[in-house]
């Protein structure tokens, strides 16, 4: 489903302040792999992330989507296909449109020739409501209230369902819960699960939560300055433990993991 | 009596006529937030092609022509803006710049331009029920009823197409442009088509104003982006905020009331009227200010207190 090969990104090429970011990456998932990513602070886990996301273009390598290469694809076009979450719960939304205009927006992504002056209609607004109420936070009743009026895990949840109102071939999550409170976060992780076991969506989440790298999903990433330094899934990682994992980190990397939100967490 | 209702009928001709310009501002400014400074030269670009125009024979067809001219400015400020990276305002500036030249163009080449006896959408109205009992009351109230009506229908048409799938995307770029790139769609396309229509607006008014007057002059546009924010201020003062079609009626609401504040000023005197473009300015910046100005004195006032407290 996800192919990339040999990718890599400096920024701030001839400064002071010059970082590869990622670094001759290479990673393949299968359609409904389910791949949780943990690493240090600066790993580039969210420029991993950002570069499947076409937030910039990689500065060598290629990456190849369902078959298409979309490595000079821009940003706008690959989310046709790329849902997307961020740790900032108000990132996906637009604060000042309600519900119903968001999911309209998300919506866009169904249709390649959804007339540009064609309206929200009324069959549209049903499923909307039947796809809120899947969420169980009463959303459904309050589609005509500005998303602005919503809290961050409410917000998160939205996020959610409109990145994957239309099935997308694949799902980015940027550390999605780790702004919200621990009982909405598990609310909305819990939903994240559902939603990705139902439509068997592919999906790369990043994590600093070790328990929740192994415990979520099929397979666990870790990285280091900018390369994956682990990858474990079937049996291998069923029966691994936190402990086993950062033992196998330093093996991998000759340091142990300084990531201080990862270790706090624990 | 006669003279105040005479005045009252001017201030709503020319409060309709302007409020598509502070209808152009709620779109860019208030939407999608961008202080679109093309505007200025907009106006006369619109007045300036709707008389050139007038001036050959074609009034009606001059409204469209003008508006397209708008649409034109408004996308090389939008392609600077978007493609060349140029710092929106900026780009607003070196468009209005370029315009001065591109005005004086469509002007012949003169700094001003004139309707003589020439025939004006408002005169081609007028005589529309000639001879029929109506022609005395229609006689009267002809430009202010065909002003109000150009200015509701375009703002009708702007809160319907605020309510399609294009226009909400124009309405979530001003809000979250992650969220619009995340829903597959580019932010500059939607700044492009709402620059280009919120100058179309803006040449709409041109014209409609350079008919009425039956003159342009290069002068005509100064300032005109801070009157149709002011505008848009004060009528979003009256009517609120919540909801598009209160924003389009509001701009409506704002502008004849300017209008009537500008015609007390001009006929009581009780400022020079020399002096509105100051106080409207000042007005204006005053309105913007006031959020960061209210939350300074909230700050100054616990630091007051902290000291007090501290000093005991």
């Amino acid at each position: 489903m996800l192919r990339i090969d040999n990718i890599s990104k400096t920024f701030n090429p001839g400064t002071v302040n010059e970082k590869t970011a990622l670094d001759r990456l290479s990673l393949h998932l299968a359609p409904g792999d389910f791949a949780t990513i943990i690493g240090s602070n600066g790993a580039g886990k969210s420029t991993l992330l950002n570069a499947v996301a076409g937030s910039f273009f990689v500065d060598s390598g290629s990456i190849t989507l369902g078959g298409e290469d979309v490595t000079f694809t821009p940003n706008h076009k690959r989310s046709r296909v790329i849902g997307r979450l961020f740790q900032d719960p108000l990132r996906g939304t637009a604060p000042s449109l309600t519900i119903e205009e968001n999911l309209a927006l998300a919506y866009l992504r169904s249709s390649e020739g959804t007339a540009p002056l064609s309206r929200i209609r009324k069959k549209d607004k049903e499923f909307f409501a039947q796809q809120l109420k899947l969420l169980g936070m009463g959303l459904e009743d309050r589609m005509r209230q500005p998303v602005g009026l919503l809290s961050g895990g409410q917000r998160q949840a939205l996020t959610l369902l409109m990145a994957t109102l239309v099935t997308p071939r694949l799902l980015l999550l940027d550390e999605h819960t780790a702004a919200l409170d621990p009982a909405t976060a598990e609310k909305v992780l819990e939903l994240t699960r559902a939603i990705v076991a139902e439509h068997h969506i592919t999906c790369l989440m990043v994590t600093h939560n070790m328990r929740q790298a192994l415990k979520l999903g099929s397979r666990t990433l870790m990285m280091a300055d900018g390369r994956i330094v682990l990858d474990v899934s079937g049996q291998e990682r069923a029966g691994m433990t936190v402990d086993d994992l950062l033992r196998r980190f330093k093996t991998g990397t000759g340091h142990d993991l300084d990531n201080d939100r990862m270790l706090l967490s624990e | 009596m006669g003279s105040i209702l005479l005045i009252s009928q001017t201030a709503l001709e020319l409060g309709f006529q302007y409020a598509l310009v502070a209808m152009a501002l709620f779109l860019s400014y208030r939407i999608l937030d961008i202080a679109d400074l093309t505007t200025d030269g907009t106006f006369v670009l619109g007045a300036a092609v709707s008389v050139t125009v007038t001036a050959a024979g074609h009034p009606v067809l001059a409204i469209p022509a003008a508006m397209l001219a708008g649409a034109c400015a408004g996308f090389v400020t939008a392609f600077l803006q978007t493609r060349m990276g140029v710092p929106s305002i900026l780009a607003g500036i070196v468009t209005n710049t370029g315009l001065y030249t591109v005005n004086l163009m469509a002007m012949g080449w003169k700094s001003s331009a004139s309707l003589m006896k020439k025939d004006t959408v408002f005169s081609l109205a007028k005589g529309l029920f000639a001879g029929t009992p109506l022609d005395g009351f229609w006689g009267q109230w002809h430009e202010l009823i065909l002003s109000a009506a150009v200015t509701i229908l375009a703002g009708v048409l702007l809160y319907l197409f605020l309510g399609t799938r294009l226009g909400l995307s124009i309405r979530a770029t001003g809000d979250n442009r992650d969220m619009v790139r995340a829903s597959s769609v580019n932010p500059t396309f939607t700044i492009t088509v709402g620059l280009c229509i919120a100058n179309a607006l803006t040449g709409l008014s041109g014209a409609v104003v350079g008919q009425y007057q039956r003159t342009v002059d290069m002068g005509s546009g100064t300032g005109i982006v801070v009157i149709g924010l002011a505008c848009l201020i004060i009528g979003e003062t009256v009517v609120g905020r919540r909801g598009m079609g209160r924003g389009v009626i509001a701009v409506m609401v704002g502008s004849i009331i300017y209008r009537f504040i500008y015609a007390i000023v001009f006929y009581t005197k009780v400022v020079p009227v020399d002096c509105l473009k100051l106080l409207t300015a000042a007005v204006v910046a005053l309105a913007i200010a006031a959020p960061t100005i209210k939350a300074g004195a909230g700050l100054q006032k616990r630091k007051l207190a902290a000291l007090r407290k501290g000093g005991r």
